[in-house]
Protein backbone atom coordinates (compact mmCIF):
# COMPACT_ATOMS: atom_id res chain seq x y z
CA UNK A 1 0.00 0.00 0.00
CA UNK A 2 1.31 3.48 -0.82
CA UNK A 3 1.98 6.02 1.88
CA UNK A 4 -0.61 8.59 2.87
CA UNK A 5 1.14 11.15 5.14
CA UNK A 6 -2.02 13.08 5.99
CA UNK A 7 -3.97 10.05 7.05
CA UNK A 8 -0.90 8.79 8.93
CA UNK A 9 -0.73 11.97 11.02
CA UNK A 10 -4.47 12.03 11.55
CA UNK A 11 -4.49 8.42 12.75
CA UNK A 12 -1.54 9.10 15.06
CA UNK A 13 -3.41 11.98 16.69
CA UNK A 14 -6.38 9.70 17.35
CA UNK A 15 -4.17 6.84 18.51
CA UNK A 16 -1.97 8.96 20.80
CA UNK A 17 -5.03 10.25 22.69
CA UNK A 18 -5.99 6.68 23.48
CA UNK A 19 -2.47 5.43 24.20
CA UNK A 20 -1.60 8.18 26.65
CA UNK A 21 -4.97 8.01 28.40
CA UNK A 22 -4.67 4.24 28.64
CA UNK A 23 -1.26 4.59 30.27
CA UNK A 24 -2.58 7.15 32.77
CA UNK A 25 -5.48 4.88 33.72
CA UNK A 26 -3.16 1.90 33.89
CA UNK A 27 -1.10 3.74 36.54
CA UNK A 28 -4.13 3.48 38.83
CA UNK A 29 -4.50 -0.28 38.67
CA UNK A 30 -4.20 -1.66 42.22
CA UNK A 31 -4.46 1.89 43.63
CA UNK A 32 -8.19 2.53 43.39
CA UNK A 33 -10.23 2.97 46.57
CA UNK A 34 -12.41 -0.09 45.89
CA UNK A 35 -11.97 -3.33 44.02
CA UNK A 36 -14.91 -2.56 41.71
CA UNK A 37 -13.41 0.77 40.67
CA UNK A 38 -10.03 -0.85 40.19
CA UNK A 39 -11.63 -3.28 37.76
CA UNK A 40 -13.54 -0.47 36.06
CA UNK A 41 -10.44 1.66 35.56
CA UNK A 42 -8.49 -1.33 34.22
CA UNK A 43 -11.32 -2.00 31.75
CA UNK A 44 -11.33 1.62 30.59
CA UNK A 45 -7.57 1.44 30.15
CA UNK A 46 -7.85 -1.77 28.17
CA UNK A 47 -10.51 -0.36 25.84
CA UNK A 48 -8.35 2.69 25.11
CA UNK A 49 -5.32 0.48 24.60
CA UNK A 50 -7.28 -1.65 22.15
CA UNK A 51 -8.40 1.41 20.21
CA UNK A 52 -4.83 2.73 20.18
CA UNK A 53 -3.49 -0.60 18.93
CA UNK A 54 -5.91 -0.72 16.00
CA UNK A 55 -5.25 2.92 15.09
CA UNK A 56 -1.45 2.59 15.36
CA UNK A 57 -1.48 -0.56 13.32
CA UNK A 58 -3.42 1.15 10.55
CA UNK A 59 -1.26 4.28 10.87
CA UNK A 60 1.80 2.09 10.32
CA UNK A 61 0.29 0.84 7.08
CA UNK A 62 -0.41 4.42 5.96
CA UNK A 63 3.13 5.51 6.80
CA UNK A 64 4.47 2.56 4.78
CA UNK A 65 7.85 2.76 6.49
CA UNK A 66 7.76 -0.57 8.26
CA UNK A 67 6.79 0.73 11.70
CA UNK A 68 4.22 -1.37 13.55
CA UNK A 69 2.03 -0.43 16.53
CA UNK A 70 4.80 -1.13 19.05
CA UNK A 71 7.32 1.01 17.18
CA UNK A 72 4.85 3.89 16.96
CA UNK A 73 3.79 3.73 20.60
CA UNK A 74 7.12 2.94 22.19
CA UNK A 75 9.93 4.56 20.18
CA UNK A 76 8.64 8.05 19.41
CA UNK A 77 9.71 10.95 21.60
CA UNK A 78 7.61 13.51 23.43
CA UNK A 79 7.69 16.05 20.60
CA UNK A 80 6.49 13.38 18.19
CA UNK A 81 3.41 12.53 20.26
CA UNK A 82 0.33 14.35 19.04
CA UNK A 83 -2.23 13.64 21.73
CA UNK A 84 -4.37 16.41 23.15
CA UNK A 85 -2.77 17.77 26.32
CA UNK A 86 -5.88 16.84 28.34
CA UNK A 87 -5.13 13.11 28.36
CA UNK A 88 -1.59 13.50 29.70
CA UNK A 89 -2.73 15.38 32.82
CA UNK A 90 -1.85 13.46 35.99
CA UNK A 91 -4.45 11.33 37.74
CA UNK A 92 -4.58 13.64 40.78
CA UNK A 93 -7.38 12.62 43.12
CA UNK A 94 -10.29 10.45 42.03
CA UNK A 95 -12.34 13.50 41.01
CA UNK A 96 -9.52 14.66 38.71
CA UNK A 97 -9.39 11.25 37.05
CA UNK A 98 -13.17 11.21 36.59
CA UNK A 99 -13.33 14.80 35.27
CA UNK A 100 -10.58 14.08 32.71
CA UNK A 101 -12.30 10.86 31.66
CA UNK A 102 -15.68 12.55 31.39
CA UNK A 103 -14.37 15.31 29.11
CA UNK A 104 -12.64 12.76 26.88
CA UNK A 105 -15.76 10.57 26.73
CA UNK A 106 -18.02 13.52 25.89
CA UNK A 107 -15.69 14.21 22.94
CA UNK A 108 -15.07 10.63 21.80
CA UNK A 109 -18.73 9.63 21.56
CA UNK A 110 -19.57 12.14 18.78
CA UNK A 111 -16.07 11.68 17.29
CA UNK A 112 -16.44 7.94 16.79
CA UNK A 113 -20.06 8.33 15.78
CA UNK A 114 -19.00 10.67 12.97
CA UNK A 115 -16.02 8.51 11.99
CA UNK A 116 -18.27 5.45 11.74
CA UNK A 117 -19.42 6.74 8.37
CA UNK A 118 -15.90 7.51 7.13
CA UNK A 119 -15.31 6.64 3.49
CA UNK A 120 -12.24 4.81 4.75
CA UNK A 121 -13.61 1.38 5.66
CA UNK A 122 -10.83 0.43 8.04
CA UNK A 123 -11.11 3.64 10.05
CA UNK A 124 -14.92 3.41 9.90
CA UNK A 125 -14.78 -0.13 11.30
CA UNK A 126 -12.47 0.84 14.15
CA UNK A 127 -14.79 3.75 14.97
CA UNK A 128 -17.96 1.63 14.94
CA UNK A 129 -16.38 -0.65 17.52
CA UNK A 130 -14.97 2.23 19.58
CA UNK A 131 -18.23 4.19 19.59
CA UNK A 132 -19.98 1.50 21.62
CA UNK A 133 -17.11 1.48 24.10
CA UNK A 134 -17.06 5.28 24.36
CA UNK A 135 -20.79 5.35 25.14
CA UNK A 136 -20.28 2.90 27.96
CA UNK A 137 -17.35 4.95 29.28
CA UNK A 138 -19.46 8.11 29.19
CA UNK A 139 -22.13 6.42 31.28
CA UNK A 140 -19.53 5.43 33.84
CA UNK A 141 -17.80 8.81 34.07
CA UNK A 142 -21.09 10.75 34.07
CA UNK A 143 -22.46 8.58 36.87
CA UNK A 144 -19.39 9.27 38.96
CA UNK A 145 -19.29 12.98 38.22
CA UNK A 146 -22.93 13.27 39.34
CA UNK A 147 -22.29 11.15 42.41
CA UNK A 148 -19.31 13.27 43.44
CA UNK A 149 -20.84 16.62 42.52
CA UNK A 150 -24.17 15.85 44.14
CA UNK A 151 -22.51 14.10 47.10
CA UNK A 152 -20.93 15.54 50.24
CA UNK A 153 -19.59 19.09 50.51
CA UNK A 154 -16.07 17.70 50.21
CA UNK A 155 -16.76 15.58 47.13
CA UNK A 156 -18.67 18.48 45.55
CA UNK A 157 -15.75 20.85 46.05
CA UNK A 158 -13.26 18.35 44.72
CA UNK A 159 -15.41 17.60 41.68
CA UNK A 160 -15.73 21.33 40.95
CA UNK A 161 -11.98 21.94 41.29
CA UNK A 162 -11.25 18.91 39.15
CA UNK A 163 -13.55 20.12 36.39
CA UNK A 164 -12.11 23.63 36.62
CA UNK A 165 -8.55 22.26 36.50
CA UNK A 166 -9.11 20.01 33.46
CA UNK A 167 -11.24 22.46 31.50
CA UNK A 168 -8.53 24.61 29.84
CA UNK A 169 -6.89 21.45 28.49
CA UNK A 170 -10.14 20.18 26.94
CA UNK A 171 -9.87 22.89 24.27
CA UNK A 172 -7.00 20.93 22.73
CA UNK A 173 -9.42 18.14 21.74
CA UNK A 174 -10.93 20.55 19.22
CA UNK A 175 -7.76 22.00 17.75
CA UNK A 176 -7.40 21.39 14.02
CA UNK A 177 -5.00 22.30 11.25
CA UNK A 178 -4.35 21.41 7.62
CA UNK A 179 -4.10 17.71 8.46
CA UNK A 180 -7.74 17.61 9.53
CA UNK A 181 -8.74 19.84 6.63
CA UNK A 182 -7.19 17.38 4.19
CA UNK A 183 -8.73 14.24 5.66
CA UNK A 184 -12.10 15.97 5.90
CA UNK A 185 -11.86 16.96 2.24
CA UNK A 186 -11.16 13.31 1.40
CA UNK A 187 -14.26 12.20 3.32
CA UNK A 188 -12.08 10.19 5.69
CA UNK A 189 -11.79 12.28 8.82
CA UNK A 190 -13.79 14.60 11.01
CA UNK A 191 -13.15 18.26 11.76
CA UNK A 192 -13.10 18.20 15.57
CA UNK A 193 -14.60 21.68 15.70
CA UNK A 194 -17.86 20.21 14.42
CA UNK A 195 -18.01 18.04 17.55
CA UNK A 196 -17.98 20.98 19.91
CA UNK A 197 -21.77 21.47 20.09
CA UNK A 198 -22.39 17.88 21.02
CA UNK A 199 -19.58 18.02 23.58
CA UNK A 200 -20.86 21.26 25.09
CA UNK A 201 -24.41 19.97 25.44
CA UNK A 202 -23.25 16.72 27.11
CA UNK A 203 -21.06 18.66 29.53
CA UNK A 204 -23.82 21.18 30.32
CA UNK A 205 -26.35 18.40 30.95
CA UNK A 206 -24.14 16.37 33.29
CA UNK A 207 -22.73 19.43 35.08
CA UNK A 208 -26.27 20.48 35.91
CA UNK A 209 -27.24 17.01 37.14
CA UNK A 210 -24.08 17.02 39.25
CA UNK A 211 -25.09 20.38 40.82
CA UNK A 212 -21.78 21.80 39.60
CA UNK A 213 -21.24 25.02 37.69
CA UNK A 214 -19.64 25.38 34.29
CA UNK A 215 -15.95 26.35 34.47
CA UNK A 216 -15.44 30.05 33.90
CA UNK A 217 -11.77 30.01 32.90
CA UNK A 218 -11.53 31.01 29.25
CA UNK A 219 -7.82 30.15 28.96
CA UNK A 220 -7.25 27.44 26.36
CA UNK A 221 -4.09 25.35 26.49
CA UNK A 222 -3.61 23.81 23.09
CA UNK A 223 -0.54 22.60 21.16
CA UNK A 224 -0.63 18.86 21.77
CA UNK A 225 -1.55 18.09 18.16
CA UNK A 226 1.77 19.55 17.04
CA UNK A 227 3.81 18.04 19.85
CA UNK A 228 3.85 20.99 22.26
CA UNK A 229 2.99 19.29 25.53
CA UNK A 230 2.74 20.05 29.22
CA UNK A 231 5.62 18.88 31.39
CA UNK A 232 3.75 15.70 32.33
CA UNK A 233 3.96 13.81 29.04
CA UNK A 234 7.73 13.33 29.09
CA UNK A 235 7.59 11.62 32.48
CA UNK A 236 4.73 9.40 31.36
CA UNK A 237 6.58 8.32 28.21
CA UNK A 238 9.79 7.69 30.12
CA UNK A 239 7.98 5.15 32.23
CA UNK A 240 5.85 3.72 29.45
CA UNK A 241 8.73 3.23 27.02
CA UNK A 242 11.62 2.29 29.31
CA UNK A 243 11.24 -1.48 29.09
CA UNK A 244 10.82 -1.49 25.32
CA UNK A 245 13.77 0.85 24.78
CA UNK A 246 16.00 -1.15 27.14
CA UNK A 247 15.31 -4.37 25.26
CA UNK A 248 14.73 -3.28 21.66
CA UNK A 249 13.56 -6.16 19.53
CA UNK A 250 12.96 -8.50 22.45
CA UNK A 251 10.15 -11.00 21.99
CA UNK A 252 8.31 -13.32 24.40
CA UNK B 1 0.33 -29.65 3.02
CA UNK B 2 -2.70 -31.20 1.39
CA UNK B 3 -4.48 -29.06 -1.12
CA UNK B 4 -7.71 -27.43 -0.16
CA UNK B 5 -9.79 -29.53 -2.53
CA UNK B 6 -9.20 -32.61 -0.42
CA UNK B 7 -10.48 -30.84 2.64
CA UNK B 8 -14.15 -30.05 2.84
CA UNK B 9 -14.53 -26.36 3.71
CA UNK B 10 -17.65 -27.10 5.79
CA UNK B 11 -15.82 -29.71 7.81
CA UNK B 12 -12.97 -27.29 8.40
CA UNK B 13 -15.37 -24.60 9.47
CA UNK B 14 -17.04 -27.02 11.90
CA UNK B 15 -13.66 -27.77 13.43
CA UNK B 16 -12.73 -24.11 13.82
CA UNK B 17 -16.20 -23.33 15.19
CA UNK B 18 -15.49 -25.64 18.13
CA UNK B 19 -12.58 -23.53 19.40
CA UNK B 20 -13.51 -22.28 22.89
CA UNK B 21 -13.23 -18.68 24.03
CA UNK B 22 -10.22 -18.59 26.40
CA UNK B 23 -11.94 -16.31 28.91
CA UNK B 24 -15.41 -17.85 28.83
CA UNK B 25 -14.45 -21.42 27.91
CA UNK B 26 -18.05 -22.65 28.02
CA UNK B 27 -18.64 -20.71 24.78
CA UNK B 28 -17.13 -21.46 21.41
CA UNK B 29 -16.04 -18.66 19.09
CA UNK B 30 -19.08 -19.60 16.99
CA UNK B 31 -21.50 -19.22 19.94
CA UNK B 32 -20.01 -15.78 20.60
CA UNK B 33 -20.29 -14.62 17.04
CA UNK B 34 -16.54 -13.92 16.93
CA UNK B 35 -16.11 -16.34 14.02
CA UNK B 36 -17.47 -14.58 10.96
CA UNK B 37 -16.37 -16.55 7.90
CA UNK B 38 -14.26 -19.45 6.72
CA UNK B 39 -13.73 -19.13 2.99
CA UNK B 40 -11.40 -20.00 0.15
CA UNK B 41 -9.42 -17.26 -1.53
CA UNK B 42 -6.91 -18.01 -4.27
CA UNK B 43 -6.42 -21.57 -3.16
CA UNK B 44 -5.94 -20.86 0.50
CA UNK B 45 -8.32 -20.60 3.44
CA UNK B 46 -9.08 -17.27 5.07
CA UNK B 47 -10.71 -17.31 8.50
CA UNK B 48 -12.32 -13.99 9.42
CA UNK B 49 -12.88 -13.06 13.05
CA UNK B 50 -14.09 -9.91 14.80
CA UNK B 51 -13.19 -8.80 18.33
CA UNK B 52 -15.83 -8.42 21.05
CA UNK B 53 -14.01 -5.37 22.45
CA UNK B 54 -11.15 -3.37 20.89
CA UNK B 55 -8.76 -4.41 23.62
CA UNK B 56 -9.96 -7.96 24.18
CA UNK B 57 -6.74 -9.80 25.10
CA UNK B 58 -8.32 -13.13 24.12
CA UNK B 59 -8.14 -12.26 20.42
CA UNK B 60 -4.45 -13.13 20.07
CA UNK B 61 -5.09 -16.44 21.74
CA UNK B 62 -8.07 -17.19 19.51
CA UNK B 63 -6.06 -16.32 16.42
CA UNK B 64 -3.28 -18.65 17.54
CA UNK B 65 -5.76 -21.48 18.15
CA UNK B 66 -7.24 -21.03 14.69
CA UNK B 67 -3.77 -21.20 13.13
CA UNK B 68 -3.13 -24.40 15.06
CA UNK B 69 -6.44 -25.86 13.85
CA UNK B 70 -5.56 -24.98 10.24
CA UNK B 71 -2.15 -26.52 10.68
CA UNK B 72 -3.59 -29.69 12.26
CA UNK B 73 -5.90 -30.03 9.29
CA UNK B 74 -2.93 -29.62 6.97
CA UNK B 75 -4.43 -26.60 5.32
CA UNK B 76 -2.71 -23.41 4.17
CA UNK B 77 -4.55 -20.47 5.58
CA UNK B 78 -4.60 -17.12 7.26
CA UNK B 79 -6.60 -15.31 9.92
CA UNK B 80 -8.07 -11.90 9.19
CA UNK B 81 -9.51 -9.55 11.81
CA UNK B 82 -12.31 -7.19 10.79
CA UNK B 83 -14.03 -4.48 12.83
CA UNK B 84 -16.99 -3.77 10.63
CA UNK B 85 -19.79 -4.56 11.14
CA UNK B 86 -19.05 -4.11 14.83
CA UNK B 87 -19.62 -7.14 17.01
CA UNK B 88 -22.84 -7.19 18.96
CA UNK B 89 -24.25 -9.56 21.58
CA UNK B 90 -27.20 -9.98 19.21
CA UNK B 91 -24.94 -12.41 17.32
CA UNK B 92 -24.71 -14.73 20.28
CA UNK B 93 -26.59 -17.96 19.57
CA UNK B 94 -29.49 -19.08 21.80
CA UNK B 95 -27.47 -22.17 22.51
CA UNK B 96 -24.62 -19.94 23.62
CA UNK B 97 -26.92 -17.98 25.92
CA UNK B 98 -28.22 -21.20 27.50
CA UNK B 99 -24.66 -22.44 28.02
CA UNK B 100 -23.71 -19.15 29.69
CA UNK B 101 -26.66 -19.38 32.08
CA UNK B 102 -25.76 -22.95 33.03
CA UNK B 103 -22.19 -21.80 33.61
CA UNK B 104 -23.40 -19.16 36.09
CA UNK B 105 -23.19 -16.07 33.88
CA UNK B 106 -26.37 -14.12 33.13
CA UNK B 107 -26.57 -13.93 29.32
CA UNK B 108 -26.98 -10.63 27.44
CA UNK B 109 -30.56 -9.47 26.98
CA UNK B 110 -32.01 -8.97 23.53
CA UNK B 111 -31.47 -5.38 22.39
CA UNK B 112 -34.74 -4.17 20.92
CA UNK B 113 -33.85 -0.57 21.53
CA UNK B 114 -31.51 1.33 23.81
CA UNK B 115 -34.42 2.30 26.05
CA UNK B 116 -36.38 -0.96 26.17
CA UNK B 117 -33.44 -2.94 27.48
CA UNK B 118 -33.54 -1.43 30.95
CA UNK B 119 -37.15 -2.67 31.32
CA UNK B 120 -36.05 -6.29 31.08
CA UNK B 121 -34.53 -7.61 34.31
CA UNK B 122 -31.18 -9.36 34.40
CA UNK B 123 -32.11 -12.68 35.96
CA UNK B 124 -29.97 -14.45 38.53
CA UNK B 125 -28.38 -17.45 36.84
CA UNK B 126 -28.57 -19.40 40.12
CA UNK B 127 -32.21 -18.96 41.21
CA UNK B 128 -33.71 -17.14 38.21
CA UNK B 129 -34.92 -14.27 40.39
CA UNK B 130 -35.57 -10.97 38.65
CA UNK B 131 -34.69 -9.07 41.82
CA UNK B 132 -31.09 -8.26 41.07
CA UNK B 133 -28.87 -5.19 41.20
CA UNK B 134 -25.67 -4.07 39.59
CA UNK B 135 -22.58 -3.92 41.81
CA UNK B 136 -20.18 -2.67 39.16
CA UNK B 137 -20.70 -1.81 35.50
CA UNK B 138 -17.33 -3.40 34.77
CA UNK B 139 -16.34 -6.97 35.57
CA UNK B 140 -13.54 -9.49 35.46
CA UNK B 141 -13.32 -9.34 31.66
CA UNK B 142 -14.15 -6.59 29.18
CA UNK B 143 -17.46 -8.25 28.25
CA UNK B 144 -18.94 -8.61 31.74
CA UNK B 145 -20.42 -6.56 34.57
CA UNK B 146 -20.84 -7.58 38.19
CA UNK B 147 -24.28 -8.11 39.76
CA UNK B 148 -25.86 -9.52 42.90
CA UNK B 149 -29.11 -11.37 43.47
CA UNK B 150 -31.37 -9.89 46.15
CA UNK B 151 -33.12 -13.21 46.77
CA UNK B 152 -30.39 -15.85 46.93
CA UNK B 153 -27.77 -13.16 47.67
CA UNK B 154 -25.24 -14.70 45.27
CA UNK B 155 -23.03 -12.32 43.30
CA UNK B 156 -22.83 -13.16 39.60
CA UNK B 157 -21.39 -12.01 36.29
CA UNK B 158 -23.60 -10.59 33.57
CA UNK B 159 -22.51 -10.64 29.95
CA UNK B 160 -23.03 -6.98 28.97
CA UNK B 161 -25.27 -6.11 26.05
CA UNK B 162 -23.32 -4.42 23.29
Amino acid sequence: MSANPNLFTYLLRLADDNMVLSQRLGELVSWMPELEEDIAIANLSLDHLGQATSLYSYAGTMEAAGRDEDALALTRSEREFMNAVLVEQPNGNFADTIARQFLVDAYQVPLYQALSSSTDQTLGGIAQKAEKEARYHLEYSSTWLVRLGDGTDLSHDRAQSALDRMWPFAADLFAADQVEANVVAAGIGVDPRTLRDSFDSTVARVVELATLRMPTDTYERTGGRTGIHTEHLGHLLAEMQSLHRAHLGATW
Amino acid sequence: MVTLSTMDLDALRAKIAEIPDPEVPVLTIEDLGVLRRVEERNGSVVVTITPTYSGCPAMHHIEQNIRTALNDAGVEGDVETVFSPAWTTEWMSDEGKAKLRDYGIAPPRHIESAVSITNVPVRCPQCNSARTEVISTFGSTACKSLWRCLDCLEPFDHFKEL
